[in-house]
């Protein structure tokens, strides 16, 4: 009988634990609200499933534990209810792939208008790297890399000269505007995660990955390293500042300032040289 | 009754051609220890394979005294942290679930349940554990190497598994990858026997339907090991060669703190293609023979048939084949082309429907039969709610952008535990009481039993199943400690400290099971040959605990399916597997 | 990975046409009985047979995965196709007549002659030891030349594949010693029979691997592979 009880107590229990648990995702501050609706999709039909089967359980044992003179009963299959049941549960299964994929289509699809941004990730810190006026990054490669060329951007790219670099600072983005995340290594696996922003993806050295996202609350959110990438990995974090376009653009131009600055700071001490293109 | 056409020559089992010459040991040591019979070197894999488990579950004690209280042990620096991971997960996935299911059960089980007197290459099958024991004592080895332990995490990613910031880089990564290469050898070894042993090794009259499903989830499991674990050899070698030679299979070109290593143009995510193509069907090689083992729990204990027996065993054959092609729901987030994204989410999801197929039958057969709440009935109840909670939360994961958020969070962590931890393991402790019996003629002590399960089950529940939240909660995987961020409540951090202690609490009840194991050896209440009433062959032999040999003189033949419990007009509720019809049944009535 | 897929595209097909005999949409609850032996379906395999059967399967997995990853790589920008040493065909020759020599063996063994089947095995045996030589001075070659394992992902693909298949060729040859050596001390041919001819199907299924290997290494498959990749995307 304690077996009858326990089984519908863990049900019961599983889903009241879900209703008044503090621990649940934090609220949202991007585009993605489809993935948190496909959750609760998928919330319901796994919790629906879980509920039936325990109490199910509980019912069978009530019923049909043994007594004195209680005999089971001889059935070896049913064809037809095992049909029904099978194409029940695709049924549920495509109720929690659709949406899914439907979601994950917009995900890997990036809006024309979205703009460009880099994230570095080193053991352990993490770099930024934003397109200057030209909207445009510059090409870069690990071999360039050198101390005062920490991201190893190429000398001889254009595009490259008006790059805003910010090493282990925070990262800003503009509220409302969709960005596109280009993700980049330069020693092992590492992932930018920020919960808030719910996508993210694995950086890989040797390749470049991506995500896109529209942010869409103001704030200041951490940023989690979120694949195991040494000893130093619980602290490998940082923060994303999201703000309306007027505090963007003046923290933005603070930091165009700032690489001016820098750029002419190193061509007073070393004056420029031919330099023989890469 | 239906008669076996004429035309089905494979239906028919072979006799033996000739009588094979069993080997006889004469010394000691050819009797216990470097034994050919399948019923010691089951003993030999599972008595290993336990201890290597309760070893592992202490490591996890550890990592979560750490977790629950930052600092509190002092030797526990993030280092140590890592390499506690990286042991505790790949002993319990591959040394001990793997080698439990495959080397402890299947050779114990599958030569009885089949009526077989050995394996069919039982020097081999020695060999295998031999090659299985080495394999241990090299991965023992690292904790004693300078620089100790790999720290990578059992997926062992390059290029942080060989590159400095993840501890073991000098010897540890080095003796795991000699060690799982020596594993994979001897499980071939093993896995071949197991698998030709069904094939060729059935007595008169079985046929492969005839076969308890323990027997098919034991067979599947072994051929799809057989075939994946090449990939984790291919790729154990490759980074070998990468860590030992200089070579460049995975390692692009990448700078280690400050210095241009002289690797260059290799691919970290080839390593995660060949690991998880090994990976995915690693987890139900161990799921498999848990499905077939619970299968006939519950029909002993229920006195009823398994329901559709049929549509069971084409539901292993499916997920056997099915889960070669979902390993890169592993890798939705890996940088992959997203394009594949679509692919495996689609089979991944499909996989649930023969697994949900499966999770109905086991609840169909306690319907309408007659439920004894036995110890291997409880845990048997245990694995299904555990199983459907695990199972469920990998419909969250398996759907690839609902993955995006959640993957390398505590959520992975508490749905891996539930469906590979938890629930796999609960039939291990059902199973071993269930056959307890027949291995040493004694039960084992009921009410430590009961004892010992409703703390196991109910404490691992309330382990696993808050996780899930703080994974939701955005709570990454693999943190040394979880920290403090904007998003984690204090509550979080006392969340850790109750999951600790309720782990240090189940870790403790099973010494009570390990008592229960030695105690009953001298002390447990005689079993006979048969207590639980069951019809399948290993029940049958003729002395407890069997022979070498098995049967005696003669091989059992077999007469009918494994399930005839509670046949209307028999006066028992069992009918064993070598029983002959009478007449009457063969002439479609039933008996007077 | 698609060439493992297919590969186990293969293996699947084999064993759903195997399961397909089994009668598994049978009822056996209905089926209680004594099933006689059906007259005249000869003696079944035996267990060894079915056992190299898998063992040819394991193998087989194992070098497709290593051909699978070695495609993978074969598409990146640094890769420079190391020239196939003459040599190599001199050894491919080796593994063919060592083959050969088995077959040979394993003819001779039906038709009872002892003489031929010791005969066989020993040039079988010498061939391929022979061959496992022509090997090692090949690898020998290719580092004087210059062509490190280390330098370039073509010749560390190279040294793994054809050191894998080497490794397996010894271990084969272990195999084929025991064979060797008791039929050498017995005049009874259906002592070693069976023994002779599970070394020839090991043997041969190695010469395929090696057919296979040899065509990639010198570049021939290349063609093969891209026309294959355009058809998939």
């Amino acid at each position: 009988m304690h077996v009858v009880l326990i089984l519908v107590l863990l049900a019961v229990g599983s889903v009241l634990f879900h209703i008044v648990s503090p621990w649940w995702w934090t609220p949202i501050a991007s585009n993605w609200q489809y993935i948190d609706d496909t959750i609760i999709i998928t919330f319901w039909i796994t919790g629906a499933v879980f509920v039936a089967v325990l109490l199910f359980m509980a019912y069978c044992v009530l019923r049909f534990r043994h007594r004195d003179g209680h005999k089971a009963a001889f059935e070896p299959e049913s064809r037809k209810l095992e049909g029904w049941l099978t194409l029940l549960t695709g049924i549920g299964v495509a109720a929690m792939l659709a949406p899914g994929l439907f979601v994950w289509n917009h995900f890997i699809t990036v809006p024309a208008d979205a703009t460009t941004i880099e994230i570095v990730g080193q053991q352990w810190q993490w770099s930024f790297r934003l397109p200057g006026k030209d909207g445009r990054l510059g090409i870069s490669a690990i071999d360039n890399i050198t101390d005062d060329n920490p991201l190893g951007l190429s000398r001889t790219d254009p595009n490259g000269q008006d790059d805003i670099i910010i090493q282990g600072d925070e990262l800003h983005l503009p509220i409302g505007k969709p960005v596109k995340v280009l993700l980049r290594s330069t020693d092992v696996v590492h992932d930018f995660y920020v919960p808030e922003f719910r996508a993210k993806m694995d950086i890989l050295p040797g390749s470049t990955s991506y995500f896109w996202l529209t942010p869409t609350r103001t704030g200041t959110f951490d940023v989690l390293c979120a694949e195991l990438c040494g000893t130093g990995h619980p602290y490998m974090r940082g923060s994303v500042v999201v703000e309306e376009a007027v505090d963007y653009h003046a923290w933005l131009d603070g930091q165009q300032t700032r690489v001016i600055a820098q750029q002419s700071e190193t061509s007073n001490e070393n004056p420029q040289e031919p330099v023989a293109p890469d | 009754m239906v008669e076996i056409p004429l035309d089905a020559p494979s239906a028919v089992p072979p006799a033996e051609v000739a009588d094979v010459e069993l080997y006889h040991p004469r010394s000691w040591l050819t009797r216990y220890v470097f034994s050919q019979d399948a019923k010691v070197i089951a003993i030999q894999y599972s008595a290993t394979a336990l201890s290597i488990g309760l070893f592992a579950l202490a490591l996890s004690w550890l990592m979560r005294l750490q977790l629950a209280f930052p600092g509190l042990l002092s030797f526990i620096d993030a280092n140590a942290y890592y390499q506690l991971i990286t042991m505790h997960g790949m002993m319990m996935v591959v040394y001990v679930l793997t080698a439990l299911f495959l080397g402890g059960f299947g050779n114990y089980l599958i030569p009885l349940m089949l009526g077989a007197r050995d394996m069919v290459f039982p020097y081999a099958n020695m060999l295998s554990f031999w090659l299985y024991f080495l394999a241990v004592i090299v991965l023992f080895a690292s904790f004693l190497a300078p620089g100790g332990p790999t720290g990578a995490g059992w997926t062992l990613y390059p290029p942080q598994a060989i590159t400095s910031g993840t501890p073991g880089l000098e010897w540890g990564i080095v003796l795991m990858m000699a060690s799982l290469m020596i594993f994979i050898i001897g499980f071939t070894m093993g896995g071949l026997n197991y698998v030709v042993t069904v094939l060729q090794g059935r007595t008169r009259g079985m046929t492969l339907m005839r076969m308890p499903l323990t027997v098919w989830g034991i067979f599947t499991a072994s051929v799809m090991a057989l075939l994946a674990f090449p990939a984790l050899f291919v790729g154990a070698v490759m980074m070998l060669f990468d860590r030992l030679l200089g070579t460049s299979f995975f390692m692009p070109a990448i700078i280690e703190q400050g210095t241009r290593l002289s690797y260059g143009g290799g691919s970290p995510i080839l390593f995660q293609h060949l690991f998880w193509f090994f990976g995915h069907p690693e987890v139900y090689i161990v799921a498999l023979p848990a499905f077939g083992i619970v299968s006939d729990l519950i029909s002993v204990h229920a006195r009823r048939n398994i329901f559709g027996y049929r549509m069971m065993v084409w539901a292993i054959i499916a997920i056997g084949a099915l889960s070669f092609v979902v390993w890169a729901h592993h890798m939705y987030v890996s940088g992959m082309n997203p394009y594949f994204g679509f692919f495996f989410a689609t089979t991944t999801l499909i996989i649930a429907i023969p697994t949900a197929i499966k999770v109905y039958n086991w609840v169909l057969t306690l319907w309408r039969g007659d439920i004894h709440l036995t110890v291997p009935m409880l845990f048997a109840l245990a694995f299904i709610v555990t199983f459907v909670n695990g199972g469920l939360t990998g419909l969250f994961l398996g759907n690839v952008v609902v993955d995006v958020p959640l993957s390398d969070t505590m959520f992975v962590v508490a749905h891996f535990h539930m469906v590979m931890g938890v629930a796999p393991i609960l039939v291990i402790f059902g199973a071993i009481y269930h056959w307890y019996p027949k291995i040493t003629g004694r039960l084992l002590n009921g009410p430590l039993g009961q004892f010992h399960f409703w703390i196991t089950f109910l404490g691992a529940y309330a382990i696993f199943f808050p996780m899930h939240y703080l994974g939701l909660m955005g709570v990454p995987r693999r943190y040394y400690e979880m920290g403090e961020t904007v998003i984690y409540p204090q509550s979080a951090h006392d969340l850790n400290i109750f999951i600790t202690l309720t782990a240090l609490l189940v870790g403790a009840a099973q010494f009570a099971f390990v008592f229960n194991l030695i105690w009953s050896l001298s002390r447990g209440r005689e079993a006979g040959g048969n207590p639980w009433r069951a019809t399948t062959l290993e029940w049958q032999t003729p002395e407890t605990p069997p022979p070498h040999g098995n049967w005696g003189k003669e091989q059992p033949v077999v007469y009918r399916w494994a399930y005839d419990y509670s046949v209307p007009g028999w006066p028992e509720d069992f009918i064993p597997q070598n029983q002959p019809p009478l007449a009457a049944e063969m002439a479609g009535r039933a008996p007077a | 990975m698609t060439i493992v897929i297919a590969f186990l595209a293969v293996v699947g097909a084999i064993a759903g046409w195997w399961l397909s005999s089994q009668r598994l949409m049978s009822k056996p609850w209905l089926e209680t009985g004594a099933l006689d032996d059906v007259p005249g379906s000869g003696a079944p395999l035996p267990a060894a047979k079915i056992g190299l059967g898998i063992f040819l399967a394991v193998a087989g997995s194992l070098f497709a995965l290593s051909i699978s990853a070695y495609s993978m790589r074969l598409q990146g920008l640094d890769w420079w196709p190391l020239p196939v040493p003459k040599l190599l065909w001199f050894s491919t020759a080796l593994l063919i007549l060592a083959s050969a020599a088995l077959e040979w063996a394993k003819a001779s063994a039906r038709r009872a002659n002892m003489s031929d089947v010791r005969l066989g095995l020993m040039a079988a045996g010498s061939f391929s030891i022979a061959f496992l030589g022509c090997q090692l001075l090949a690898w020998q070659q290719l580092n004087e030349a210059g062509y490190l394992l280390a330098s370039n992902p073509a010749n560390s693909f190279f040294y793994l594949i054809t050191g894998l298949h080497g490794l397996h060729v010894l271990g084969g040859l272990a195999a084929l010693g025991q064979v060797t050596v008791r039929a050498q001390r017995t005049r009874d041919v259906g002592q070693v029979r069976l023994g002779v001819e599970l070394c020839t199907t090991y043997w041969h299924f190695l010469l395929l691997v090696w057919l296979i290997i040899f065509a990639l290494l010198a570049g021939w498959a290349g063609e093969f592979l891209a026309i294959c990749r355009q058809v998939l995307s």
